[in-house]
């Protein structure tokens, strides 16, 4: 069965040039280059917060409280973005934050992904009433503000990392779904899938095998999306005080901390603001420049 | 154009079904109503005597059934905190939601559309680069941070605005911008696409060759084709600004709907929770079919069907 199938599957050499060719033609963008540096830097401070973070984040002072950062006047030497109001270690509890904030946004995607490109896949391949039945609930969801929703559900069940992630996924998933299911139309009349038919394949293994991988790049590039906007929601949930609970270091929460202090110390809400909004730009620009680079035909401007 | 809107009115009834019941599960999600809606130290018999009273002891579809008659004709019962209708705690806040989402709308279509159509026609020039940069920044600053920004430069800092609160059109200032700042990326963007996609359209064109002016061409022809998209973008970004109303009254000490929202859910007041959550989908289903109807008279190929 195999041997008769395999000249329907596109040899292996051209693909892997395929991934090479993209990878280069994205390694020559401006842009492509800052998000891919952005990115790493945060994906080393969430791997080893420990090692680069000069101080505890949780080691509280009260003779060094909302100090600024230690260019300016009062600041102290080695807490080089300051201190909050309980003398924490501004820099630390960003850095520390990373970890939170991406290990949520992806986990969050992964969860959205995966219910979505599923429907997506149904959708799309089956047609007729699965399809009417997946755009009727994609509709349905996308219909209302959601985050209202997520933090009303979260108020009740409580804010803990795995309900965070399992409710951000299933707010989440009707977009994933709907670009799925586009591009299976797009390839699902294609040869390569009349000639698997034709073989004799199952749907499932048409899906699986000859689908999917075809409509990986818009997934990918879809995902990246989809990061940004998943961490904007954690931020928005920490912030509104309905995300990870103190003392966890969470970017949203220290915004929501410093509010209080903003007319004796500016520093405590804005650092960690600049790196949200660093880490959600990142994202949407590598996800501009992949579109690019995956489909350099279509000019998106 | 009647039964158009019949049918689209139809449509919307699943969507209002499912809004129910999730609004209607949010007290029965961690298990037992009145460990929600009673305090802890409640004796089981007067947990007895209010189960029995607001038929929670009734199997869970026939509880769900008179839950939605009752939501349909506007009760939700008693503000657990207030004591008094949650709808018309509601609708007391009702006006300064609407002030406060109609002005940040106006903002994002008098900034956004004009911003989209001067870059599409300077295009690649600094004034186009420029607006493109400023977009892509609107959409990666989340708003409760440009709000925290705002009132530390201009309320605090330059002391020009108030910090929050409502009254004079200064309080109005600060949060209706911070509120457009997505939308107005959003139109931006779109209202760029769609002109450079126009602009090269035979019909932009002739209406040039037979000597209209270019102000003429561009409002005229060009954007009345390239507004289709945009109606349909600002329409679905609406569930996104009543979403963003509940963050931008919460830092802005905004006293409306959002704002009664998450002090409800924060003090588990569920009736006034379940009472936003309709209402805001009432406002978004009767906003889409706005936007419908819109979409269908600019464009008269999209069908009644």
């Amino acid at each position: 069965m195999t041997d008769v199938t395999s000249p329907a599957v596109p040899a292996d050499p051209p693909r892997r040039s395929q991934t090479q060719l993209v990878l280069r033609r994205l390694l020559r963008k401006p842009g492509a280059i800052f998000s891919l540096i952005i990115l790493a830097l945060f994906v080393i401070c969430a791997l080893f917060p420990e090692l680069l973070s000069p101080h505890d984040p949780y080691a509280q002072s009260l003779t060094r409280r909302l100090r600024p950062p230690a260019f300016m006047e009062r600041g102290l030497e080695g807490y080089w973005l300051g201190t909050d109001q309980l003398g924490r270690d501004l820099l630390s509890r960003i850095i520390h934050g990373a970890r939170i904030t991406l290990l949520i946004a992806v986990l969050a995607v992964a969860v959205s992904g995966l219910i979505g490109t599923a429907a997506g896949l149904a959708a799309g391949y089956f047609g007729g009433r699965t399809d009417a039945v997946v755009l009727r609930l994609i509709d349905m969801q996308l219909a209302f503000p959601v985050i209202l929703l997520v933090i009303a559900i979260v108020a009740v069940v409580g804010p803990s990392i795995t309900n965070l992630i399992i409710l951000m996924g299933i707010s989440a998933w009707p977009r994933f779904a709907r670009i799925v299911r586009g591009a299976v139309l797009s390839v699902r009349s294609l040869e390569f899938v009349d000639a698997a038919r034709s073989l004799g394949a199952h749907n499932l293994r048409i899906v699986i095998l000859h689908i999917l991988p075809n409509i990986m790049s818009a997934i990918i590039v879809y995902a990246s999306f989809e990061l940004a906007r998943m961490i904007l929601l954690e931020a928005t949930l920490s912030f509104l005080g309905l995300g990870i609970q103190p003392p966890t270091p969470t970017w949203g929460g220290m915004i929501n901390d410093g509010r209080t202090y903003l007319s004796i110390s500016w520093s405590v809400s804005l650092f960690p603001g600049i790196a949200i909004a660093l880490i959600i730009l990142a994202f949407n620009l590598l996800g501009d420049e992949l579109r690019d680079a995956l489909d350099p035909q279509l000019n998106h401007n | 154009m009647l039964r158009y809107v019949a049918r689209r009115l139809l449509m919307t009834l699943p969507v209002f079904v499912g809004i129910l019941l999730i609004s209607f599960l949010l007290t029965h999600l961690s298990g037992d109503p009145t460990d929600l809606l009673l305090t802890p130290d409640t004796p089981d018999a007067v947990r007895e005597e209010f189960r029995r009273q607001h038929g929670l002891d009734q199997p869970i579809w026939v509880q769900f059934y008179n839950f939605s008659i009752r939501a349909v004709q506007g009760d939700f019962g008693n503000s657990l905190r207030f004591n008094q209708p949650a709808v018309e705690l509601v609708f007391e806040r009702l006006g300064a939601t609407a002030e406060l989402a109609i002005a940040a709308m106006l903002l994002a279509i008098a900034v956004g559309i004009p911003a989209g159509v001067v870059a599409a026609y300077r295009r690649n020039t600094p004034v186009d680069l420029s607006v493109r940069a400023v977009t892509l920044f609107g959409l990666a600053v989340p708003s409760f941070y440009l709000g925290v920004i705002f009132i530390v430069v201009f309320a605090v800092w330059l002391r020009w605005l108030p910090t929050g609160g409502r009254g004079t059109w200064m309080h109005l200032v600060l949060p209706a911008t911070v509120l457009a700042v997505d939308q107005l990326a959003l139109i931006a963007r779109t209202t760029r696409s769609c002109m450079l996609d126009v602009l090269n359209q035979d019909y932009v064109r002739t209406a040039r060759s037979k000597g209209l002016g270019e102000g003429w061409v561009t409002w005229g022809h060009a954007l009345r084709n390239a507004f289709i998209p945009v109606v349909t973008v600002i329409g679905l970004q609406f569930g996104i600004l009543l979403g963003g109303v509940v963050v931008t009254e919460t830092v802005f000490s905004w006293p409306g709907v959002g704002r009664l929202a998450v002090q409800a859910i924060y003090a588990r007041d569920f009736p006034v929770v379940q009472a936003t959550v309709m209402l805001f989908a009432v406002i978004f289903v009767v906003v889409n079919l706005i936007v419908d109807i819109i979409y269908a008279l600019l464009d008269p190929r999209i069908g009644y069907k």
